[in-house]
């Protein structure tokens, strides 16, 4: 019986009653947990305690009684359900094993079929144990609760106590307070032994030296397409708004030296090229001088983190980089015109060979890449 | 009085007369200029002259923008030189006749027919020269060799088109867009005239081989199906992490509100 | 009854009283099976980080198995041809031979990632469940600490395990690592080249990476995780405020057998979502990545979300760098490196200590707050996730971009202000809020709720009867905190002496803080006045006011007219 309906009988007559409950209103108070649960209270067995838990509860029924008919039905019905899922379970597991053994891979597609055969009986075996050891839990076994009590964490004092007293004994036998020259040499002694695990790492790798200060790129070094690997001449690459990727000569493969050598050159229309011939601490970094035909080479590594700055926008000649979006005027020396890289891409100069294909003048004036302490 | 008089006045006479005239302009309309077909992939292109019907469609069409000469105006820039490629480009992917002056144009159907298109392209060639549209065999992806092809898209495409082809941003609202719907016709002269912000990857940096190998790697991985299962759009973490988020913390919620849900008594079976 | 009518068999006494005989266990385990866990759908949170590290864990074994963490350069010729000719890492081949060679490879390989993400999800949302119930509060801060140790592990541990393929995504990501790393002042060059062994990206980081990813960093969250479960089933599972539940004990069911079986059921439900996702849904296919370049990208290049903050806050940096003393200090690099993740993490460690020295409250806490009760650390909480949410989109700006439709430049400069201002919004709305709904909450207790029902008065006028609340209601309610006030500066002991405490810079700062703490809305535990409620009938006195359901006598809400005081009889017996 609700609250609610014995609340509303109690009006006289001729007044309508109430509805039984509106919608959107709370529903009335559940059956309440009933008096207190703690009906096994044991003693202690010693001060300082054995056991963690002194108390343990009795669980007790809040629903109907296990007999009741309508618990008895529901708990056949509910057993079927269960049944079912772990059968259906045990269907979908065998399918599993017969997915696995059937279902070859090797391709592609053969790939697509196996993870879709092994996957969906996988999953379905899962979810069906997993839905049937739920409704086990929420309808067939009985709607029990159970109070625990908490215990207080914080010792009594006279644990506290106990627990000071053999301390100061313990210390009080090892003299390590009446003995500081004890004390003291064994924290002398133990002290390397703390530096050591930071020394064992020095040969994980060498020194940086002043590698991060150069790069392959050399007088006469000729550019080679990425991939194609194939230098290139001023005549290969004379169409306006040109871009491409370009490797050192002799580096093609060698990832550790592309991380700092690897360049974007780019062809512009006569007139769009305006590089401002820059120095920095005495060293010229950038020039006019150091392009051919209008054709200008910068570093592609991107001066923020060395990701590589590859969008080239032929229309506003921004170079963009993916990764923080820092963008570069490719037309005038490659400044920072947005986002977090601190300085304009380095300027390779370049130069042609006697066969006529472009090489550098020489290596690049500045370090290239990432800042670094000792870039100076 | 005749049998439309009498009917002159009634509501639907107004709307019949409308359809009648809709008819008839669609015929006119229909009857002047070519129906509209998109083109597919690239017809030959001959060696048909059609310099004087490409002209005139040209000044029809693009010319209020391009120049009667095309020589260009403040509003288009010049296309002598442009090359066939260029306007079979273009066109061919609908972004000419661009909507308006000065947005970046995006792809959608063309109303031009294969052959209007390169009558125009051949006429624009016949102004300045400027690239040719590619043979059939020059982007065939069964000629190229894909693994080649990634390693040239991964080093120049990928930045901008993404690895899995899915386009991406660039500065100013504009964006490169996917690759998932240009013929290898198109990515070639895309290549070849580098449209809009596109660079250009002219054939002495990129050979027509190594063109024909990226086509084969687009063209490959495009069609690949995906084993993972969706692919959630190829755009890599940011859906992944969406997924995660609404999809798997979204369903072990409710998951969750079911374990902890207040128990009820079981209903009785008969009437209340 | 008969549930219990059986003989448990031989086997199973026989083996327990072996174990018995060793290990002395007959009482504590039973004390074990009438353990009692609390029961709210918000603790299972929790749960799901720690069966996806179980999942993690039987995933990654089964990778271990044929994953070869070597950066030799082989060429490939396997069975995903369209990378046929190109040369690769050994790392990245054996990933392309799970994929596509090993059968159920790719579905363990999907498995375990999603489980990452998976686990590092449930984490955030865990913590944010603890951090605004307040359920980090004394006795519970060690474990606060060691959560957010496992956090910052897990990044560490994610960032690792998505680059061992050595694909072009998270080689760039590497690659970042590595450039950020060398930036640091004084040491960075060092750190880069002795952690990759050389110039990036070498031979070496990948091996270091795997043995790192599969045996220090899981080694060290095992024993987190174990330390983190035992100080909870020690010190008990808070509970939320309800009816019967005190600060004394706890209710729930007892483990054995149900928290074994729901928590089982919870396994199985974890993992058949991972492996649906794994079937449906693709996750890091780094064979259309392909292996790691120096020269190549591509757009929308994003770390795992988790990683997100990092990359938002290096996009979302202007360019800054100073010469210091002769040396290039890259700002624009450190900054970002640095400061959000310590922010946000250095801030959440410190979090307790911080507000039980404004609170002055040092008391144990073993009942949840409810978040609109602590209104400076709900709204502090969602100021945090307001900094690491705009950082963590801008994380995502290109594809925003691309997406959406929005210029580039323009969502960065949107991240720009909105990483100072919207925290600064964020805590002040969610002040309000939280005060406003207290505001609701006592005026819910003194007047009931709207129970819809309208009565029309004598005189005419339409009133809607509010019903007392119930007594579940009534507990949740009514389980607010009374924060306490410090002395303020001004307050002084008999003799005139002002609390020591609140003297000096740090003093006041404290009283500041303390202050903030303590505003809340007062529940009004008196009765209302002059007007009488009546028990949702008419009022006779011709008072126009919603008439109010009586409240159970002892609730505090003020004296009852004699008269209701029958009709309350048989609810009471109800």
């Amino acid at each position: 019986m609700s609250d609610m309906e014995e609340t509303e009988g109690t009006e006289g007559p001729g007044v309508p009653v109430a509805p039984h409950r509106v919608i959107g209103t709370p529903p009335p108070s559940p059956r309440l947990l009933g008096s207190t649960a703690v009906a096994e209270h044991r003693e202690p067995a010693t001060a300082a305690g054995e056991d963690e838990e002194e108390v343990v509860g009795v669980p007790h029924n809040v629903g109907l009684p296990p007999d009741d008919p309508k618990m008895v039905l529901h708990g056949k019905r509910a057993e079927r359900v269960v049944a079912a899922c772990f059968t259906l379970a045990f269907f979908a597991g065998c399918a599993f094993i017969a997915a696995y053994v059937g279902i070859g891979v090797g391709t592609v597609d053969k790939t697509l079929r196996s993870n879709l055969g092994l996957g969906s009986t996988l999953a379905a075996t899962l979810l069906l144990l997993g839905a049937g050891a739920l409704i086990w839990v929420r309808h067939l076994m009985p709607n029990v609760e159970l109070t625990e009590e908490r215990h207080e964490l914080r010792s009594d004092e006279k644990d506290r106590q106990a627990f000071q007293e053999v301390f100061k004994e313990g210390t009080g036998y090892s003299q390590f307070v009446k003995r500081p020259l004890i004390r003291r040499t064994l924290m002398l002694g133990t002290l390397p032994l703390l530096a050591a695990p930071i020394v064992l790492l020095r040969d994980t790798g060498p020194k940086p030296g002043t590698s991060l200060r150069n790069t392959v790129w050399s007088p006469g070094r000729r550019l080679l397409v990425y991939g194609t690997n194939q230098p290139i001449t001023p005549a290969d690459f004379s169409a306006p708004g040109s871009m491409i990727s370009i490797v050192p000569e002799g580096y093609e493969e060698n990832d550790d030296q592309l991380t700092k050598a690897a360049v974007i050159l780019i062809k512009f229309r006569p007139g769009e090229l305006d590089i401002p011939t820059r120095t920095q601490g005495g060293t010229l970094v950038g020039t006019m001088n150091w392009t051919v035909d209008n054709i200008v080479a910068y570093s592609k590594i991107c001066t923020h983190v060395g990701c590589p700055v590859a969008l080239y926008e032929q229309t506003t000649h921004h170079i963009l980089c993916p990764c923080h979006q820092s963008t570069f005027d490719a037309a005038k020396g490659a400044e920072v015109i947005f986002g977090p890289a601190p300085r304009p891409l380095p300027q390779l100069p370049l130069t042609t060979d006697s066969s006529g294909y472009l090489v550098a003048k020489s290596d690049f004036t500045q370090p290239v890449g990432p800042s670094f302490w000792e870039r100076g | 009085m005749s049998w439309i008089n009498a009917r002159r006045r009634r509501p639907a006479a107004g709307y019949a007369a409308l359809l009648l005239g809709l008819v008839v302009v669609a015929l006119a309309y229909g009857a002047l200029t070519s129906s509209g077909s998109v083109s597919q992939a690239s017809a030959a292109v001959g060696a048909q002259q059609d310099t004087a019907a490409g002209k005139r469609l040209f000044q029809a069409n693009c010319s209020s923008c391009h120049g009667l000469e095309a020589q260009g105006t403040s509003q288009a820039p010049s296309l002598v030189g442009a090359g066939a490629a260029a306007v079979d480009f273009q066109m061919s992917t609908g972004r000419m006749p661009a909507k308006e002056v000065g947005a970046e144009n995006e792809r959608k159907p063309s109303s031009f027919s294969t052959r209007e298109i390169h009558s125009i392209a051949d006429y624009i060639a016949s102004l300045g020269g400027g690239p040719a549209i590619p043979t059939d065999q020059q982007v065939d992806p069964a000629l190229g060799d894909p693994g080649l092809g990634y390693q040239l898209f991964s080093a120049n495409c990928s930045q901008c088109h993404n690895a899995g082809l899915s386009g991406g941003a660039l500065t100013y609202g504009k964006d490169a867009p996917p690759l998932t719907e240009a013929t290898p016709t198109q990515i070639y002269e895309a290549m070849l005239t580098g449209p809009e912000a596109m660079p250009v990857f002219a054939d002495g940096a990129v050979s027509p081989q190594a063109k024909r190998d990226i086509i084969a790697y687009i063209t490959q991985t495009r069609v690949e199906p995906n084993p993972g299962g969706f692919s959630l759009g190829r755009t890599g973490p940011i859906t992944e992490g969406l997924v995660i988020f609404f999809g798997g913390m979204g369903f072990l919620i409710l998951v969750a509100l079911w374990i902890t849900a207040k128990r009820r008594d079981p209903r009785p079976t008969g009437m209340e | 009854m008969s549930d219990t009518d059986f003989d448990v068999p031989k086997a199973l006494s026989g083996t327990g009283g072996w174990l018995d005989d060793r290990f002395h266990g007959a009482r504590g385990l039973r004390v074990l099976m009438r353990k009692v866990f609390p029961d709210h759908w918000t603790f299972m949170l929790g749960e799901i980080a720690l069966w996806s590290f179980v999942i993690l864990l039987l995933t990654g074994t089964f990778l271990s198995l044929f994953f070869i963490p070597s950066m030799t350069q082989v060429t490939y010729h396997g069975s995903y041809v369209k990378l046929d000719g190109i040369k690769m890492s050994e790392a990245y081949q054996s990933t392309l031979n799970i994929t596509f060679d090993v059968r159920g490879g790719l579905l363990i390989r999907q498995i375990h990632h999603w489980a990452a993400d998976l686990f590092m999800a449930a984490l955030i949302i865990h913590m944010l469940r603890v951090f605004f119930t307040g359920a980090y509060r004394k006795p519970r801060e060690i474990n606060w600490l060691i959560g957010v140790g496992l956090f910052t592990l897990g990044l560490l541990e994610g960032l690792f395990g998505y680059s061992l393929p050595d694909d072009q995504l998270s080689g760039a990501g590497l690659r970042i690592f590595e450039g950020a790393l060398q930036g640091i002042p004084i040491v960075g060059t060092y750190l880069a080249f002795f952690l990759f062994g050389g110039p990036f990206p070498g031979h070496d980081i990948v091996p270091r990476m795997y043995i790192i990813h599969v045996l220090l960093i899981p080694g060290i969250l095992l024993a987190l995780i174990s330390a983190h479960l035992f100080i909870m089933f020690h010190q008990k599972h808070t509970q939320m405020p309800g009816k019967g539940n005190t600060e004394k004990n706890v209710n729930g069911q007892p483990f054995y057998p149900y928290f074994m079986a729901k928590g089982g059921a919870w396994f199985f439900f974890i993992f058949g979502a991972l492996v649906l996702l794994a079937t449906f849904a693709t996750i890091n296919p780094v064979w259309l990545y392909g292996p790691y370049s120096p020269v190549a990208i591509s757009s929308a290049s994003q770390p795992d979300f988790y990683m997100g903050i990092l990359e938002g806050s290096l996009r979302v940096m202007p360019a800054w760098e100073i010469n210091f003393l002769g040396h290039t200090l890259s700002l624009s690099v450190l900054i970002p490196f640095a400061l959000p993740l310590t922010i946000v993490l250095g801030g959440a460690a410190l979090w307790p200590f911080f507000e039980q020295w404004a609170t002055g409250d040092r008391s144990p806490h073993n009942i949840n707050d409810r978040p609109r009760n602590a209104p400076v650390r709900t709204a502090t909480g969602v100021a945090a996730m307001t900094f690491y949410g705009v950082l963590w989109a801008e994380g995502a700006n290109d594809v925003i971009a691309d997406k959406l439709q929005v210029p580039l430049y323009t969502i960065t400069w949107i991240a720009r202000v909105m990483v100072f201002v919207g925290p600064a919004l964020g805590y002040i709305i969610t002040k309000r809020i939280c005060l406003g709904l207290q505001r609701k909450d006592a005026q819910e207790l003194l007047h009931g709720y709207e129970s819809g029902i309208i009565r029309q008065l004598p005189n005419g006028e339409f009133i809607e009867v509010h019903q007392a609340v119930n007594e579940e209601r009534r507990a949740v309610l009514e389980a607010k905190p009374v924060p306490a006030l410090l002395p303020g500066p001004g307050a002084a002991d008999a003799n005139g002496i002002p609390a020591p405490s609140s003297r000096g810079l740090l003093g006041r700062a404290r009283g500041v803080a303390n202050r903030a703490f303590a505003e809340t809305i007062p529940l009004e535990t008196n009765g209302h006045g002059d007007v009488d409620h009546g028990n949702g009938h008419a009022v006779e006195s011709g008072e126009e006011h919603a008439a109010v359901g009586a409240a159970p006598s002892g609730s505090g809400h003020g004296q009852l007219p004699a008269g209701d005081a029958a009709e309350e009889e048989p609810r009471e017996g109800g």
